[in-house]
This record gives structure tokens, C-alpha cells and sequence, in this order.
């Protein structure tokens, strides 16, 4: 069954398209990789579903329904929940605390259940405590037990990216957008965290879709790769397929001086 | 005052950072110039702090040699650093700061002596030259200053020379004999509920300020009485904390009960002064605990919240007034005070849904004018029908609580009264921190988009800071109207706006406690906006003071007198992390925690 999907989409910044007729798909249960050169429009393109920016043309659908014109949060409420490129944790706030926040929009107690501290309000606590510390102890001990009181400013940054992506975890979505998670770190950690990335969809039961420049951690966990440039889809499809595509190659690699290239046209 | 980045770089070399010395001399100079012109000597001459040796117009001088002094002399230690042995040299360096401060008084008492710039600068006298000549000749008159100067910089250097008990026990005594002298109203009113005023009557002179003998006594005491409690406090605290948790919170509970009753029986020993001054204080907690929760909580910077005070104020007056102009239902206190929540609630609604949709300063900016549409509104000759326009609504009854009615002429109710509301303020504080509501505020103070990310519904939430902030502040507008009874739009100027803002970050964002210390220290000692504080000698330098207690604040202490755990922490971030990583908190390694 198709999760999301995007129709025609396009954004433009003044004259610039950062996004041009993208078409796009998200089985349930997939794994997509997004992959493309800097500046390709991957940000972008995660910005848009995630209602941070809005698309000049285009129909984005997820799960029968449209997502345009929803700020971020209701996106999130809808079932998508992202990570950033760069870590944009609460700082200041625990650990525990984060992914405790991210709940927000699956519960409901306001002022007066605080205030007089009903049950409903005190049973919602424990539940949020216990589910955020449920979604922190997927990582293993790393962001539990004494961390758990810890400002996340204190932590490493392959463990603030584990965080970043309990966050997201904690709001419960069925869609997880991952914007280059293994980012910065070592191959050790990448190879764990690509591993986490499986379980992610076979344990949580998320459908991902994932930005990434680490092409072994793209070649290991992603069934299907989409790779843009200028905007634009170039190629999609399994990963070997997408891998030996020319124009691939061309948009990572430029293409010899004086050849020609179907692709090829003025860009403003 | 400005030294910083250079207190870090001292740390490197082994020498007195000569050039630091200077300038600290030069700013000692400066200030002293200053604060002579800007009146503080002879304004403030008549209030004694020792009769007849010490008044509190010389004192507002004779700190500046001392506390620069000791200021150019403090090193910043790094951890694992040894400190420099100090020496001979220090009492030098002390001494020639003290004596470039002094010296910039010397300078200004030979230019008044020899020109006259009355006209543009107002305390440009001769009184002042004859009170910095200390009615002796000219010559004399400098060559004391220096005298003292050096020797009070020679004190401020040696601070750092002298054992650590000696400097601690000589801090005590110089605070206690100062707070006793600055605090004399509140103790004499004290004292005289419980029966004691012989003891007040025999340590202060009759016109303010202690006698001598007084202030020998009072530092005699405070010499001894850390000698005979020694560590039993700290003993005691730590036997607490050591507690088992159920048990520790026990512990808790009874002290806070204990504390909330003294708070609730203090009012009965105090007399008319201190209980009004209190009922002050206790107003502006109410619109600083408010504030708090907008700007210290949740982050918006709200410039114009004096809006929802004078809102709360004016509803009061008109619904209970038999003089409201407009609409007079004359309804009793508690059932306005209903209408009154929900209507400033309902405007906070109002000025918030276009507000919040801002950010940073321009938000500032707008809520700024909000506030003062708010105030020209209740002025403004098209709503005077309503609000009596400049007249404002007078014969605003009390609050009658059935044993007893609420009147500005009967302080200790009005201070019951706020207490009571005071009490619920801090409540609501504490509870919605530590809700979802609450993570959500401090999730969009640290970063809004993630926040909205995250499944935050930032405008909900921010418009909720607001709503919650401005019943807090239509608390305090509603007791503020039933106690002065009378209600005029000069009440709710800009300056109220700022000053409950100063009174939140001095204190403390983010930090119940610290905005009541705030309240307490500002508003109690130096006075809000019309209303005197303990030193009302002060009213005039108010604002100076006000500004430059501002300053420092943001130069040396930005998280406030009582700061709040996490913003510690953002505004020193890497002096947290370093520590952090010191004591081996911070994981730089990745490997998995062993099990």
C-alpha cells in the first residue's frame, strides 16, 4: 500500500527551483534512500514534507490524505516525525526530558489536569516517562540510567544524533524521516546504527525514508534509492541498478568536457 | 566591571596583570566622578549607616576603591591550575587602584573648586565640595580622599592575601552592619510586635542609622554567632539530604509548611510600614511570577505585560466602584475578581494571537506597543464614558472577606490577601512547569521550529504562556485597585513594564524562588516604580541604581541571583561542559557502557 506519495512538486526560493515535478512514492514498510550531490534539494525536500516549507506546485498525499497546507506539528500529529542534518537537540534540556517533549502530540492533559493534579494527568506522566524511556533504551544503555537526568548538551555526537532519532521515535509516527543519520560518525558506529535502522522498520514498524551520503550504509538498508539532482529525480530504483546508472555517475562526478547529456540545460 | 575575557587570560601569566590594575583604576576614577555628580553624596547624606562617623552619602563613594580594588585582584582559577601565592605585591596593586579611584575625586574637587559647570551638570555645587572636602580646606580635603582611597584599595587587595576564614568572617561583618543599618525600618517594626523594641531603641540613633556602639555590637554578633553555629547548618543540611528520598521529602514538606506558617502569622508583629511595603513586594511577585512564566519559561519577550495589570486593575474598579462612570454594578470583590480572570485571559487571547506570530525582537517591539495602547486607551477621552479618562475611577471599595473588609488604610490585610494569591501564583508556577505544558515552553524557548517539528503546537503553546501570564498579572492588578482605591492610567506606565522585567532577570529567570528574591531585593530595598522601598532615601537614584544593577548583572551573573539549573547552563556553556568533562560526565568515547 502506497504511505506516501508526492505528486509533481515543485519548489521554487525567488528563481531558484530547489524542487522541479518531483515524483515520489513510499511503499509501507519501505526503506527509501534519497541521495544526491550537495545541493540537490534533499533538505528541501524533507523541509516540504515535513511542513516546514511550502511547496510552490504539487500534491503531497500520506495515507489518503493531503499534507499541504498543515504546519509541521499537525504533519507530526499526522504520523511523520524527522531528524535534522544538524543536531537540533533542546540543548538544555535531560534526556529523558526530549523525547518526553516529543510526546506532545499524543497526549492531551492542559492546565487544569496540572493544577489539580487529577488522575488522568498523573497516570499521562507515567506514561510518558515510561514510553520515553522505552524509545531511549532501544540504543542500549547509552542514553539510560544515569544519562536519563543528563542535559543532552553533554553528549557525544554520535549519541546526540541516537537521541535526535528517539525523539523522533517518541512522537510515535509511522513515517520516519532521517536526515543523514550517521553523519560524523566513525564506521563502527555507522554499521550499528545502520543495523538500528533495520530494527527500526522491523521491530517499531516504521516505513523510512532517509537521506544519506554513507553509500554502504545506503547500500545495506535501503530497498530502493532515489537519487536527485538539481531538483530533480534522475534515477530511482534498487540500489546495484541506481549505482551503475551513467547519470548518476554524471551528477556525482561531473561528465567529461565537450559530451553530451540528455539532462543538459540552462539553469537559472 | 568589564573584565571577562581578561580574568581568563591572567590566569597564564604569573605576574599582577599591571594593566588590568590600571584600568580598574581608571574605571574607579570614572565611577566615582560619576556617582559624586549624579548627587548620590549629597542627596543621600542625611540617612546615617553609623551616626555619626559613617553616612550613606560617603558610603556611596568609599565602596568604589574597595571593590574595584578587590575586583582587578580576583584571578580566575582553571581547574587543575595552581592558584598564584599572592603577596606584598597585591596590597601594592590594591592600594594604587584605591588610589586611582580616589584620585578621580581629587581631580573633580580641584575642576569644581576652579570652574563652574553648574549649568548643565546640576550637582556641580559647592555643598559638594564642601561634603567631598569633608568641610575641611581643599588640600585636606584631597588628601584624605587619597589617604582613604589607598587604604580601602589596600583592604580590597588584601582580601585576597588574607586566609580564607579571616576574608569570610571580615565579609559577614561588613554585610551584617550594613544590612542592619539599610534594614532598620523592617527590624524596628519587627522587633516592636514582638515586645523588643529596647534593643532596637538602643543600637539605632533616633534619626536613622545604627550608633556607634550599636554597630560594634551587631559586629561583634556577627563575628561570633558563625563561631558558635560553626557547621551545625550545613551539618544539618547535609544529615537531610542524605535522607532517604520519602523520607527527605518529609522533611521537606514539614519545613515548607513551618515557613508558610511564620509567613502567615509575620504579618500580625509588623506594623503599618512594613506590612505595606510587603504588600508591595508581594504585588509585584504576583506580576514577576506571571512574567516568569511568559519570558522565563516559554521565551517570548513580552515588553508591554504593565497591559494585562492595568486590565485587571481597571475591571476591578469598574465592576466594583459606585463611582465607575460607564457600567457600575457595584459587585463584591470575589465575584469581580471571576470576571475579571476571564477577561484578561480573553484580551491576553487578543494582544497574543497577533503577537505570537512574531519572534525575537520584533515580538519586543510589538508587545511594547501593546502595552501602551493598553494605557491610552484607559486615558484616551473616547473611553473616558467608560474609564474616567485621566481622572480614572476613584472609591473603589475593599475587599470584604466577611471577618474583616481589605483596605489600602489596613496594610496587614492587604498583605494577607496578597500573600494568598502569592501563594496560588507560585502553585500554578510550580505545577505547570513540570507538565507537559511546561516541557512544551521550554521546548520552544530552546528552539521554536524543532519544537513545531516535534508535534508542538508552537502558537497553542505560546498563546497559553500568555493567557496564564496575564491572569497572574490581573491577580495583582485586581488587590492593586482594592488597595490604593483608586485607579488612575499614570499607574500603568511603560516603566512598570520594565521594572517587573528587571525584577525577573535579577532574580532569576525561570526560577520561582529567584523572582521572589528579586521582588524582595528590588522592590523591598530600593522601591518600585511610586512605591518606596526600606531605603526611601534612595527614590531618587532608583533608576541609576535600577540600570547599573542591570548591568552587572548581565556582565558577571547573567543567570540571575537564584539562577535556574538549565539556564546556568545555556549561558555558560562552556564553562558547564568543561566541567562536565572533568569530572568524566561527558562521554567522548563511544563504546557501550558496560552493563
Amino acid at each position: 500500500m502506497t504511505m506516501l506519495s508526492i505528486a509533481d512538486l515543485s519548489v521554487t526560493f525567488g528563481g531558484l527551483h530547489a524542487l522541479k515535478n518531483l515524483q515520489f512514492e513510499v511503499e509501507e514498510g519501505e526503506i527509501v534512500s534519497v541521495i544526491g550531490p550537495n545541493g540537490a534539494g534533499k533538505t528541501t525536500f524533507f523541509n516540504m514534507i515535513s511542513g516546514m516549507v511550502t511547496p510552490t506546485a504539487g500534491e503531497i498525499i500520506f495515507e489518503g490524505e493531503s499534507l499541504l497546507g498543515l504546519d509541521p506539528s499537525q504533519v507530526t500529529e499526522r504520523g511523520i516525525a524527522r531528524t535534522f542534518q544538524n543536531v537540533r537537540l533542546f540543548a538544555n534540556m535531560t534526556i529523558l526530558e526530549n523525547v518526553m517533549v516529543a510526546q506532545h502530540c499524543r497526549t492531551h492533559q492542559k492546565v487544569f489536569g496540572a493544577l489539580f493534579q487529577t488522575k488522568a494527568f498523573k497516570s499521562e506522566e507515567d506514561a510518558i516517562r515510561k514510553y520515553g524511556e522505552e524509545v531511549l533504551s532501544f540504543f542500549g544503555s547509552r542514553l539510560v540510567g544515569y544519562r536519563l537526568d543528563q542535559p543532552a548538551s553533554v553528549l557525544s555526537y554520535a549519541n546526540r544524533r541516537r537521541l535526535e532519532i528517539a525523539r523522533a521515535m517518541a512522537t510515535r509516527p509511522r513515517l520516519l524521516l532521517l536526515d543523514e543519520p550517521v553523519a560524523g560518525m566513525n564506521p563502527r558506529e555507522s554499521a550499528e546504527l545502520t543495523e538500528l535502522i533495520g530494527r527500526l522498520r522491523s521491530e517499531w514498524g516504521f516505513s523510512i525514508v532517509m537521506i544519506e551520503h554513507d553509500m554502504s550504509v545506503v547500500r545495506d538498508v535501503s530497498d530502493r534509492v532515489v537519487v536527485l539532482d538539481h531538483g530533480e529525480t534522475i534515477a530511482q530504483g534498487p540500489y546495484n541498478q541506481v549505482a551503475n546508472d551513467p547519470k548518476v555517475v554524471e551528477a556525482y562526478l561531473g561528465r567529461p568536457v565537450g559530451s553530451e547529456s540528455s539532462t543538459e540545460e540552462i539553469r537559472p | 566591571m568589564t573584565a571577562t575575557s581578561e580574568s581568563v587570560s591572567i590566569s597564564q601569566t604569573p605576574g599582577i596583570a599591571w594593566r588590568k590594575q590600571t584600568r580598574f583604576a581608571l574605571i574607579g576614577a570614572l565611577s566615582s566622578a560619576f556617582v559624586a555628580l549624579a548627587g548620590m553624596p549629597v542627596g543621600l547624606d542625611r540617612r546615617s549607616i553609623v551616626y555619626p562617623v559613617l553616612s550613606m552619602g560617603y558610603l556611596s563613594l568609599l565602596w568604589i576603591p574597595f571593590v574595584l580594588a578587590s575586583l582587578a585582584g580576583s584571578e580566575t582559577v582553571l581547574e587543575g591550575m595552581t592558584a598564584r601565592t599572592r603577596g606584598k605585591k597585591d596590597l601594592l596593586a590594591g592600594g594604587l587602584v584605591g588610589f586611582g579611584s580616589a584620585s578621580g575625586l581629587a581631580l573633580l574637587m580641584l575642576l569644581i573648586q576652579n570652574f563652574d559647570l553648574r549649568d548643565p551638570l546640576v550637582n556641580w555645587s559647592p555643598q559638594l565640595l564642601n561634603l567631598l572636602a569633608f568641610n575641611q580646606p581643599l588640600a585636606v580635603g584631597m588628601f584624605l580622599w587619597l589617604a582613604f582611597g589607598s587604604a580601602l584599595g589596600l583592604l580590597g587587595g588584601a582580601m585576597h592575601v588574607l586566609p580564607k576564614k579571616i576574608r569570610s568572617h571580615i565579609r559577614n561583618v561588613v554585610l551584617t552592619v550594613l544590612a542592619v543599618s539599610v534594614l532598620e525600618t523592617f527590624l524596628t517594626d519587627l522587633l516592636e510586635g514582638f515586645g523588643l523594641e529596647i534593643l532596637t531603641d538602643y543600637i539605632y540613633y533616633k534619626r536613622g542609622g545604627l550608633e556607634i556602639v550599636g554597630a560594634l555590637l551587631v559586629a561583634a554578633l556577627a563575628l561570633l554567632l558563625p563561631l558558635l553555629v560553626g557547621t551545625k547548618l550545613t551539618d544539618a543540611k547535609q544529615k537531610v539530604v542524605s535522607l532517604p528520598a520519602d523520607e527527605r521529602r518529609r522533611v521537606n514538606l514539614v519545613l515548607l509548611a513551618a515557613s508558610a506558617a511564620a509567613l502567615f502569622v509575620l504579618p500580625f508583629f509588623l506594623g503599618k510600614i512594613t506590612n505595606e511595603l510587603l504588600a508591595n513586594v508581594g504585588l509585584f511577585v504576583l506580576l514577576a511570577l506571571g512574567l516568569n512564566i511568559v519570558v522565563g519559561l516559554a521565551g517570548i519577550l513580552d515588553l508591554g505585560y504593565v497591559a494585562f495589570f492595568a486590565v485587571g486593575g481597571y475591571t476591578t474598579a469598574v465592576l466594583t466602584s459606585p463611582n465607575s462612570p460607564g457600567f457600575s454594578p457595584e459587585l463584591p470583590w470575589p465575584v469581580a475578581l471571576i470576571i475579571v480572570i476571564l477577561l484578561t485571559g480573553l484580551v491576553g487571547l487578543f494582544i497574543g494571537a497577533p503577537v505570537i506570530r512574531m519572534r525575537g525582537d520584533y515580538l519586543a517591539i510589538v508587545t511594547l506597543g501593546f502595552g501602551e495602547i493598553i494605557r491610552l486607551l484607559f486615558l484616551s477621552d473616547w473611553l473616558s464614558g467608560w474609564f474616567g479618562g485621566a481622572q480614572g475611577i476613584t472609591n473603589i471599595p475593599g475587599v470584604n472577606v466577611g471577618i474583616a473588609t481589605v483596605k489600602g488604610t489596613d496594610p496587614r490585610s492587604v498583605f494577607l490577601l496578597v500573600l494568598v494569591f502569592c501563594a496560588i501564583a507560585v502553585y500554578v508556577s510550580w505545577r505547570l512547569e513540570n507538565s507537559r505544558l511546561g516541557r512544551a515552553w521550554m521546548a520552544i524557548r530552546e528552539d521554536e521550529d524543532v519544537a513545531e517539528a516535534m508535534g508542538v503546537n508552537t502558537t497553542n503553546t505560546k498563546l497559553m504562556a500568555f493567557v496564564v501570564g496575564a491572569v497572574l498579572a490581573s491577580f495583582s492588578g485586581a488587590i492593586f485597585s482594592a488597595k490604593v482605591g483608586s485607579i488612575f492610567p499614570s499607574s500603568f506606565l511603560m516603566l512598570v513594564s520594565i521594572i517587573i522585567l528587571v525584577v525577573v532577570i535579577v532574580g532569576g529567570m525561570g526560577n520561582i524562588t529567584g523572582v521572589i528574591v528579586g521582588a524582595l531585593v528590588l522592590i523591598g530595598v530600593l522601591g518600585g516604580p511610586k512605591q518606596p522601598g526600606l531605603l526611601q532615601e534612595f527614590s531618587q537614584f532608583k533608576l541609576l541604581i535600577y540600570g547599573a544593577l542591570l548591568v552587572w548583572m548581565m556582565l558577571k551573573r547573567p543567570e540571575g541571583l537564584v539562577p535556574n539549573v538549565r539556564r546556568t547552563r545555556e549561558l555558560h556553556q562552556e564553562e558547564f561542559l568543561q566541567d562536565a568533562w572533568l569530572k568524566g560526565e561527558i562521554d567522548t568515547d563511544d563504546q557501550e557502557d558496560p552493563q
